[in-house]
């Protein structure tokens, strides 16, 4: 499991890193299908840092859905040619922690010992922990002051990539208050096919989340998978609630500042 | 043999259309118990526990038949007879004719789930023996005619009130009684069972290969009182429940005892260490009886071995989000969550068993909470990709990968799919499995909706 620290040392400068860089942003399969504004979004967030962002038209999937179901030869193969499609980014970022933890944690078991990709996995990162961690993004101070905000983790982001706080920590240097949320930490009940296999129980797990929320004015998640399962549950029952992907809350503060200058 | 697929999402979908309250009743519990998961590892350092019991436990699989031979020659040493029973037929016989020599009609039972597994109670009723429960718990879930829900809690399904009629209805307590009030009614109940009993039937936590010694941990004082008043004690126990040393148990107990209630250590901790000598009190005779029923099979198949390395504390049941929404009944055999869903094709067979493979997301809270290090939800994709080898997966199912995987590898088809199914899925998703499926309960987001 890798370890790194979940939260950057507060620093003054915006961007700590070389602006010569070039990120390879992977839409994944669900945001392309159902969220493209989430990628859309996600593009500009990388954008406003001054890095050069490409979207190779080769990639496809992570291989997830197979891997996870019974077919590990298939998603070997599908996560490969994904790093193989991207390997040109120094960077490859995902708006999806699900597909970031297949492609940098449960990729390299599969490959051989010495497999050149797994140093292309190693500079794979879920969106928001890139912004935060890697090259220390701060959204415009104040930007999202008096929101009230529920942040919810994806399972894989929160175990595999420890990504825990990134959200918290960029919504909360925009002036958002991040609120608690009792069962914060458990399984939305999306699980890619569990959700169609077993939809009843998968939407009583949406319900138990939905139900534990605070008043809110947002609810926000960097894994479309979770979004598509609590907002389509929300929505069905009529909540009134929103639900956003993280990276459309933060692009919107983001547009503040462009609008300022 | 049975190779029905176990139906999970049936009877899941069953319980929770009709029975709210069950699924309430275990939230709450299993919440309440997963807080004190948490408590109970924060104060000692967990992980370096974690890793020394899967280290002891995994030392002990790969060493198994050793450590079998030395715990059966420490037990016959103490004056324990040993038995060795190959399946859950086997075990029950030994049981009966142990019953039939001895004169035994009445039988008192601590709480064990190898007695699920094996379906004790019913081959002694079947005798004509009496079986009573003296787990609490378990007690109330013999008198309701239920089976147990959770492997610590056999009754955290049931609603207070649930029990509250029940009580009033077999033992006269009045409605409405507070729930020490029917522990005592149950205790006094209890207490004639065991003064009349000839034999107490337990599991075991483990057994100590050095010494041969029996360990027990309990809550009530039940398996205390069972093991001393009765002539005849017999521990049922599963062949992988040994520990090399004594002395592990040190170490061994107060974790299985964190991981399962958050205690320190269980209120009852009974070491027996054979039949009673010169003392007064003690049985005359005590047996245990090694079960493999299907586990050296599961031991010989190194990639789902670890399962065999389970010490039954329920935690991974507790952080188990499904298991939080049905409980036990709807796993339909012994053991349920995490742990029951690998160890159904493990120990039942692939065809009956694979289905519990998938209820699970993989979401991997089993895994941070498991006090051995098992690696669940590595196991339950193990599972999945050996009924897909097997074709055992539903119609429909690895064509739709096969499909799947082709257009992953065409982008330019793979991108124009997605913006189509994007666009449409939330007009013709009513009518195509998947998305029909997806839309009980659910809407499917609109693509072009600016969020
Ligand atoms: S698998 Fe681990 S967590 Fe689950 S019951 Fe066994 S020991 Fe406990």
């Amino acid at each position: 499991m890798h370890s790194y620290s979940t939260r950057a040392p507060d620093i003054r400068h915006r961007y700590a890193y070389n602006p010569s860089m070039r990120i390879c942003l992977v839409p994944g399969c669900l945001a392309e299908t159902f969220y493209p504004q989430a990628i859309r979004d996600s593009r500009i967030l990388l954008e406003a840092s001054g890095a050069e962002v490409f979207v190779p038209p080769q990639v496809t999937c992570c291989g997830q859905p197979a891997w996870s179901n019974g077919h590990p030869a298939v998603g070997r193969e599908l996560a490969t040619a994904l790093l193989d499609a991207s390997a040109a980014g120094d960077y490859i970022v995902l708006p999806s922690g699900s597909c970031a933890a297949m492609l940098r944690v449960f990729t390299p078991p599969l490959l051989e010992t010495d497999s050149p990709r797994r140093q292309i996995s190693a500079k794979v990162h879920e969106l928001i922990e890139f912004l935060d961690t890697i090259v220390h993004y701060r959204p415009p101070t104040n930007s999202l002051a008096g929101r009230r905000i529920v942040v919810h983790h994806g399972c894989h982001a929160r175990r595999e990539l420890a990504a825990v706080g990134t959200v918290e920590h960029l919504l909360e240097a925009a002036g958002a208050t991040v609120l608690d949320w009792k069962l914060a930490a458990e399984c939305c009940g999306f699980g890619g096919s569990f959700a169609v296999n077993l939809p009843e129980v998968s939407v009583a797990m949406a319900d138990r989340k939905l139900d534990a929320l605070p008043q809110c004015d947002c609810v926000v998640t960097p894994d479309p998978g979770c979004l598509m399962q609590l907002a389509g549950r929300a929505e069905r029952r009529g909540l009134g609630l929103t639900i956003r992907h993280a990276a459309s809350l933060l692009r919107e503060a983001e547009q503040m500042r462009q609008n300022e200058h | 043999m049975n190779i029905e697929p176990i139906d999970y999402r049936t009877a899941a979908a069953r319980l929770l259309a009709e029975r709210p309250d069950i699924r309430e009743a275990i939230t709450r519990a299993t919440l309440a118990k997963e807080d004190r998961r948490r408590e109970g590892y924060a104060d000692i350092d967990s992980e370096a526990w974690r890793d020394w019991a899967s280290r002891l436990r995994r030392h002990v699989l790969a060493n198994l038949d050793y450590y079998l031979e030395q715990a059966g020659r420490a037990l016959e040493a103490n004056g324990i007879r040993v038995h060795w029973a190959e399946d859950a037929q086997a075990t029950c016989a030994t049981v009966l004719s142990l019953c039939h020599e001895r004169g035994v009609r009445r039988v008192v039972k601590g709480k064990s789930m190898l007695s699920e597994e094996i379906e004790l109670n019913p081959a002694l009723e079947a005798a004509g023996i009496e079986v009573t429960e003296t787990d609490l718990g378990e007690y109330l879930i013999q008198l309701a005619g239920e089976r147990p829900s959770h492997i610590i809690g056999p009754a955290y399904h049931k609603p207070l009130s649930e029990s509250q009629a029940l009580f009033a209805e077999r033992l006269g307590t009045p409605a409405g009684a507070e729930p020490s009030a029917l522990a005592a009614a149950a205790r006094k109940h209890l207490r004639q069972r065991f003064l009349a009993a000839d034999m107490m039937i337990t599991g075991a936590n483990a057994i100590a290969a050095d010494t041969g010694t029996i360990a027990l941990v309990e809550n009530e004082g039940n398996i205390r009182i069972g093991t001393t008043t009765a002539r005849i004690h017999v521990a049922c126990v599963g062949i992988e429940k040994l520990v090399p040393r004594l002395t592990d148990l040190g170490t061994l107990l107060p974790l299985l005892s964190r991981a399962a209630t958050g205690q320190r250590l269980g209120n009852y901790v009974s070491l027996i260490s054979g039949p009673r000598g010169a003392e007064p009190e003690g049985p005359d005779e005590v047996h245990v009886i090694f079960v493999d029923n299907g586990r050296s099979r599961l031991l010989a198949d190194p990639p789902a071995a670890s399962t065999l390395a389970c010490i039954r504390c329920g935690a991974c049941l507790n952080a188990c989000p499904v298991f939080r929404q049905t409980g036990g009944h709807p796993y339909q055999w012994a053991y349920s969550g995490p742990i029951g869903a690998v160890l159904a094709p493990g120990l039942l067979g692939l065809e009956r068993g694979w289905t519990l493979a998938q209820a699970s997301t993989l979401c991997g809270a089993c895994d941070a909470a498991c006090p051995v290090r098992i690696p669940l939800s590595g196991l339950l994709r193990l599972w999945r990709e050996r009924a897909a080898q097997a074709g055992l997966e539903a119609p429909g199912e690895a064509p739709a990968i096969r499909a799947y995987a082709r257009l992953a590898r065409r982008p330019h088809r793979f991108h124009m799919a997605t913006r189509l199914l994007g666009r449409f899925a939330p007009w013709f998703g009513p009518l195509v499995p998947p998305l029909s499926r997806w839309l009980r309960g659910r809407t499917l987001p609109l693509r072009n909706r600016n969020r």
